[in-house]
């Protein structure tokens, strides 16, 4: 599987160094090494979905718990989720750190993935929620780190994209 | 039974644990018995309060987490049953208050009215114990044990299709986020 192991462990220590304890998930390609990195973990819990709402409950129960915890999630799976965005995270000023994997988008084989790609950016604006491309593995740490920052202090989702740049090996 | 004389058996036992309610008539009855900084009324997102006691239950294995959830609520996000049951935290129990209908938007039945069997749900989606209660008395003993066994328990609690007269609060929402975060933080 062409998914990058070594892009996938650097992401998975942002999290690490972002003090992140609780990972939620719902498995996709992209994700598997990181959902795998997670379970192997024993200073990590991951919470395993079945369905992406959940993980904004999740993570809204533990914010207010005081532990940190990041979602795992396709673009498809980040659509399912808008409602509790909206009237969880939004409505009860709730930070979120969502790592969302940007299928879809250029360079996309899977044709039942292409529809997702078109409307993830213009959903994240419309809702008005900081985000960033995750491309260079050299930037990811920091980036990881900084979107934490932002979520924590504005009190509001941050979304991450993972890119086929980054996940994929060509 | 009524949800008020279910809440009233509650009502003295969770002072020190952290609770978490749907909207409508749950939280306005039990805000009616007397508001405590542990209490979190979760006033949208329907479907979620027990997702929201699973991160609270895992993050907080040390204290009880007590749920109190609706049959409209819990039949919105059932798949939430099976993802608590595989993490089956023993710390947290799983109140569901089921008036087989959604009250407060006009009282239209739901799937409870038909027949589906919550308990039974839960209990083969993993719960330790999942039981459904028709009387005071019969919920007062399933409490009591549900909190000795610790494990975690489901209760379904049938209730009459009523609710208050108001459902007012005197808490505006993110007072009550904010004060229940730092009860959290040093409770």
């Amino acid at each position: 599987m062409p998914v990058s192991v070594e892009n996938s462990r650097i992401v998975y220590n942002g999290l690490k160094r972002s003090g992140v304890k609780i990972v939620s998930a719902l498995p996709e390609t992209w994700l598997v090494h990181l959902i795998n990195m997670a379970e192997e973990d024993p200073d990590t819990t991951l919470v395993r979905l079945t369905r992406e709402e959940e993980a904004i409950g999740i993570s809204a129960g533990a914010h207010l718990a005081g532990v940190r915890s990041a979602l795992l999630m396709q673009n498809h799976g980040f659509l399912a989720a808008i409602n509790p965005i909206v009237s969880l995270a939004f409505l009860y000023k709730i930070p979120l750190l969502m790592l969302i994997s940007y299928r879809g988008h250029m360079g996309e084989r899977d044709p039942w993935q292409t529809q997702g790609g078109r409307f993830t950016e213009p959903v994240l604006k419309a809702l008005d929620i900081p985000y960033d491309h995750l491309t260079n593995p050299m930037d990811v740490e920091r980036q990881i780190s900084e979107a934490q920052t932002l979520a924590e202090s504005s009190l509001t989702p941050v979304a991450l994209l993972l890119s086929r740049q980054l996940m994929w090996e060509a | 039974m009524q949800r008020i004389e279910a809440l009233r058996i509650l009502y003295p036992d969770i002072e020190n644990d952290i609770v978490v309610t749907i909207m409508g008539a749950v939280a306005a009855e039990l805000y009616s018995l007397g508001h405590r900084k542990n209490f979190f009324y979760l006033q949208h997102a329907m479907g979620l309060a027990s997702s929201m006691g699973l991160g609270l239950a895992l993050s907080k294995p040390d204290k009880r987490v007590i749920v109190m959830d609706g049959d409209g609520s819990l039949l919105m996000n059932l798949g939430a049953l099976s993802t608590i049951a595989w993490y089956a935290p023993k710390n947290l129990i799983h109140v569901v208050f089921d008036n087989q209908s959604l009250l407060s938007v006009g009282g239209f039945p739901t799937a409870t009215a038909a027949g589906s069997d919550l308990a039974g749900i839960a209990q083969k989606s993993g719960y330790h114990e999942a039981a459904t209660v028709r009387s005071v008395e019969d919920f007062t003993r399933a409490w009591r044990a549900a909190r000795e066994r610790l494990e975690l328990s489901m209760i379904v609690a049938k209730v009459e299709a009523a609710g208050p007269k108001s459902f007012l609060m005197d808490l505006p929402l993110l007072e009550n986020r904010f004060q229940f975060q730092r009860w959290l933080k040093e409770g």
